[in-house]
């Protein structure tokens, strides 16, 4: 704020309510922003809401949960048989191990590619996600046309996204709710022999995990 | 295979780092459901319909739904469940706006708007 204007303001500024109301000097809040105030407001003061629980989750989501998460997840079982065979028998409960959970991963079933098939995952119904292993959705997950698409034309959808597949290779499609959420395991990139979880996970993108990518080729990380 | 309509998908963000909310409300509309949702005022079924609806309320009424207006379905569907619940009544929140809204005028431009700043400058 140019601050040479705050002494003509002292003189006609106060007294509201009247048409004057878009002066500068004074703050103005979208709407959008006036409904969220007004809904904390009156949750907090019947005692629903605590705001400062509202900071941390913000926290939470910007800093601490994302798609590494499950990088880690995909590179344990890329490299741990066993921990691969209980993660695609209760994919929440094997993820629980890294100490990943929580909500919006009560229930996440991780479908695993093969050379015969290759898994996608859309919620058409709204965004659900699998939150503590990818983080919150990408823009585009929440559209409309990958919505409605990802389910007609599945492999149009995946060439934009530079995913080609033999013709032979069986798409499937799985459909989240808020009661099952899914994570793709992609297949371990060649050349990855003898490599550790943690070069492993350098390698998994979020597209791989959502079934709209391949992990990175292994000549692509240093 | 047909090929792929396009225009019908709006450009992919690629960087894994852009900003996951735009501004600062979409980030306090996230965070109250969450919260709610933790505490127990409605489940992830309950919420999940509520959003789904408001999405398909929004496509019907014109909306182009690229995931740009996600956090106005997503708030939109908060206001609506919580007056379905109970905690807040439509007019309780109308006039709890209208309150921030006389805040925020009545508060220099910078500095933190609270409620009852309006009260002084009656």
């Amino acid at each position: 704020m140019p601050h040479d204007h705050d002494h003509d303001h002292h003189e006609h500024g106060h007294g509201h309510d009247h048409d004057h109301d878009h002066d500068h000097e004074f703050s103005e809040l979208s709407d959008v922003a006036l409904r969220v105030r007004a809904l904390e407001t009156v949750l907090a003061e019947k005692g629903l809401v605590d705001p400062a629980a509202l900071d941390v989750i913000v926290d939470t989501y910007e800093t601490r949960v994302g798609p590494r998460n499950g990088a880690r997840v995909v590179a344990r079982a890329w490299s741990d048989p066993a921990f691969k065979a209980r993660l695609l028998e209760d994919g929440a409960k094997a993820i629980a191990e890294l100490d990943y959970g929580g909500r919006g991963g009560e229930h996440i079933a991780v479908v695993e590619n093969t050379a015969d098939t290759h898994n996608m995952v859309v919620c058409t119904l709204c965004s659900c996600y699998p939150w503590p292993v990818l983080g919150l959705p990408p823009v585009w997950y929440k559209s409309a046309p990958y919505r409605s698409r990802a389910v007609i034309d599945p492999r149009g959808v995946l060439a934009e996204f530079g995913v080609r597949l033999a013709d032979d290779v069986e798409v499937r499609v799985w459909d989240s709710t808020s009661e099952m959420r899914y994570l793709v395991l992609p297949m371990r990139p060649a050349g990855t022999e003898g490599w550790s979880e943690e070069q492993l996970a350098a390698l998994v993108t979020r597209d791989s995990m959502i079934g709209v990518g391949q992990p990175l080729a292994p000549g692509s990380v240093a | 295979m047909t090929p792929p309509d396009l225009s019908a998908l709006p450009g992919i963000p690629r960087e894994e780092a852009g900003p996951l909310f735009r501004e600062p409300w979409e980030a306090q509309a996230f965070a109250l459901a969450v919260h709610l949702r933790d505490r127990g005022l409605f489940s992830w079924r309950e919420w999940a319909e509520a959003l789904g609806a408001e999405i398909v309320a929004a496509q019907a009424a014109g909306d182009p739904d690229l995931g740009e207006t996600y956090y106005l379905h997503w708030l939109a569907a908060l206001e609506k469940l919580v007056v379905v619940k109970g905690a807040a009544s439509s007019e309780g929140l109308c006039d709890m706006k209208d309150a921030w809204e006389r805040a925020a005028r009545a508060t220099p431009h910078g500095a933190p708007i609270e409620l009852g700043a309006e009260t002084r400058q009656r």
